[in-house]
């Protein structure tokens, strides 16, 4: 294997490397012209900037907000919140899926509930969940965790019920009862799903958070969006969208990472 | 030769919610120690159940089974089953571990047995990095280190392709009469089951029962399983057992 690749395997890896440097390059060009264009539109006042603001002035309330200090303060506590929400969904969501795996008739009984709660828009329970647990940070962590713990309940517990029969029935013939079969064949199996679980709890409990935030907060970047709107008519018209600007190129710098 | 296990009356039915199967119909025969037993029958005739039955993992709905004390039993399964998030090593290990005897002297036991049977230099590697071959070996192991007196052995060669298969079942049917363990093992590749045993059991289609036994010497002469295969005598066996299963 120490000999030098041919001719045709470097051609071969220089094609790939072309391809993926196109879509970078492609990725980098869209993100730029749908501002550059926005910028274009506002000016020529094509679309009206009142409502629709324009990238730079959204830049430049950032940097202002980013002196001042506001905006980092909203993003820590939003960010706090959202991390404690999607830890407890996970951590919870996971300890169910077990009870869940271990009683075949716990799971056969909340099999249709499971279904019918995922099916729920858990964000619109949000008011109840305030008014029963205050107006505070525990009502908005409360909402993150609703929104991501069922998900969590359902692929984990999916991930479980994919272990092999016969890993099974090797560990059980080596004397294993049902916690080393938990511990040894149904978790490790199941570690694509938690991590998968993982991943799509990050982004619901974001949401979650968001929500709660519209409606209780003093701080947190949903209190942002909402003060923002709300004092739309004295000239901070760009605030609110200068979050969703800043939420986009989180989530297109995400994909990059990802892919 | 002492028998190690008896089988009496042995009978096994499935049940399901569409009514009931019999499996296993009034089967009766002994294990002996350091034998290489083979049940061969057509597929779906309960030879896996029985091994099921033997390990202790099913419960007949009627007869004993006695198997003598302190003797254990261990699977080889028709995978390898070694899991890829574990070591070649502590795959081999998983026995121990679940049976809570793996401490400094049984891990040096394990190396031992990597080393002498070729895997000592992939201990360390994950499962995927082995041939098929390498893989059952590593599995045999596994089941070796747990200390396990009989050896179930439910179509552990069947996954493999034909010419690996050959070798395979040779090289492990080997191993176990080197480490002196008494084997069932449950195929149904008539050569196989000719080449590797002592005796080899048939069994009848569903509702199982036991129809005929045959004593094979080829290795009481001496001959492993690969030549055993060129003896004259075993296309006698062959056409004996194959007209069993006819019948």
């Amino acid at each position: 294997m120490t000999s030098l690749p041919s001719n045709e395997q470097l051609l071969y890896i220089k094609n790939i490397n072309r391809f993926k440097r196109k879509v970078k390059i492609t990725r980098l060009l869209i993100f730029l012209l749908f501002f550059i264009l926005w910028e274009i539109l506002a000016y020529t006042n094509i679309i009206d900037p009142f409502i629709f603001s324009r990238p730079s002035s959204m830049i430049s309330a950032m940097l202002k907000m980013l002196k001042d200090g506001t905006l980092l303060r909203h993003i820590w506590v939003t960010m706090f919140e959202t991390i404690i929400g999607f830890v407890l969904g996970t951590v919870i969501g996971t300890l169910i899926a077990v009870i869940l795996w271990w009683n075949s008739f716990l799971n056969k009984v909340f099999d249709p509930y499971l279904v019918v709660l995922n099916s729920l828009p858990k964000t619109a329970l949000a008011p109840i969940i305030i008014v029963w647990l205050g107006n505070n940070i525990k009502a908005i962590i409360a909402v993150a965790l609703l929104t991501s713990v069922i998900v969590t309940i359902i692929n984990v517990l999916g991930g479980f019920n994919n272990s092999d029969a016969d890993d099974i029935r090797l560990v059980r013939s080596f004397g294993g009862n049902k916690k080393d079969v938990l511990l040894k064949v149904v978790f490790p199996t199941a570690v694509p799903d938690i991590i998968n679980a993982l991943k799509i709890n990050v982004g619901l409990s974001f949401v979650g958070v968001i929500v709660g935030e519209f409606l209780t907060a003093k701080e947190g970047l949903g209190y942002l969006i909402v003060y923002g709107s709300q004092i739309f008519n004295c000239g901070y018209k760009q605030i609110k969208l200068r979050f969703e600007l800043f939420i986009c190129s989180i989530s297109i710098l995400d994909c990059g990472k990802i892919s | 030769m002492t028998p190690v296990a008896h089988l009496k009356n042995i009978s096994l039915s499935y049940h399901s919610e569409h009514g009931e199967t019999q499996a296993i119909k009034d089967i009766s025969f002994d294990i002996y120690d350091g034998e290489f037993l083979s049940i061969v029958g057509p597929s779906g005739c309960g030879k896996s159940t029985l091994l099921s039955i033997i390990s202790g993992l099913s419960k007949p709905s009627s007869g004993t089974v006695e198997i003598l004390k302190n003797l254990k039993s261990a699977y080889m399964l028709q995978k390898d089953h070694l899991f890829e998030w574990r070591t070649v090593f502590s795959n081999a290990c998983l026995g121990l571990e679940l049976q809570n005897k793996l401490n400094s002297q049984t891990k040096k036991k394990v190396h031992e047995l990597l080393e002498k049977y070729g895997l000592g230099e992939f201990s360390d590697k994950r499962p995927s990095e082995l041939s098929g071959g390498m893989r059952q070996r590593a599995a045999l192991i596994r089941t070796l280190a747990s200390q396990a007196n009989i050896l179930l052995l439910d179509e552990p060669f069947s996954a493999l392709d034909y010419q690996t298969r050959l070798t395979v079942s040779d090289e492990i049917s080997q191993i176990i009469r080197r480490e002196k363990k008494t084997a069932v093992l449950v195929t149904h590749d008539i050569s196989e089951a000719i080449s590797v045993s002592d005796r080899v059991l048939v069994f009848s289609k569903r509702p199982a029962i036991l129809k005929a036994e045959f004593k094979i010497d080829f290795f009481s002469n001496g001959k492993n399983g690969l030549s055993a295969r060129e003896e004259p005598e075993f296309k006698n066996y062959f056409n004996k057992i194959w007209k069993e299963l006819d019948k």
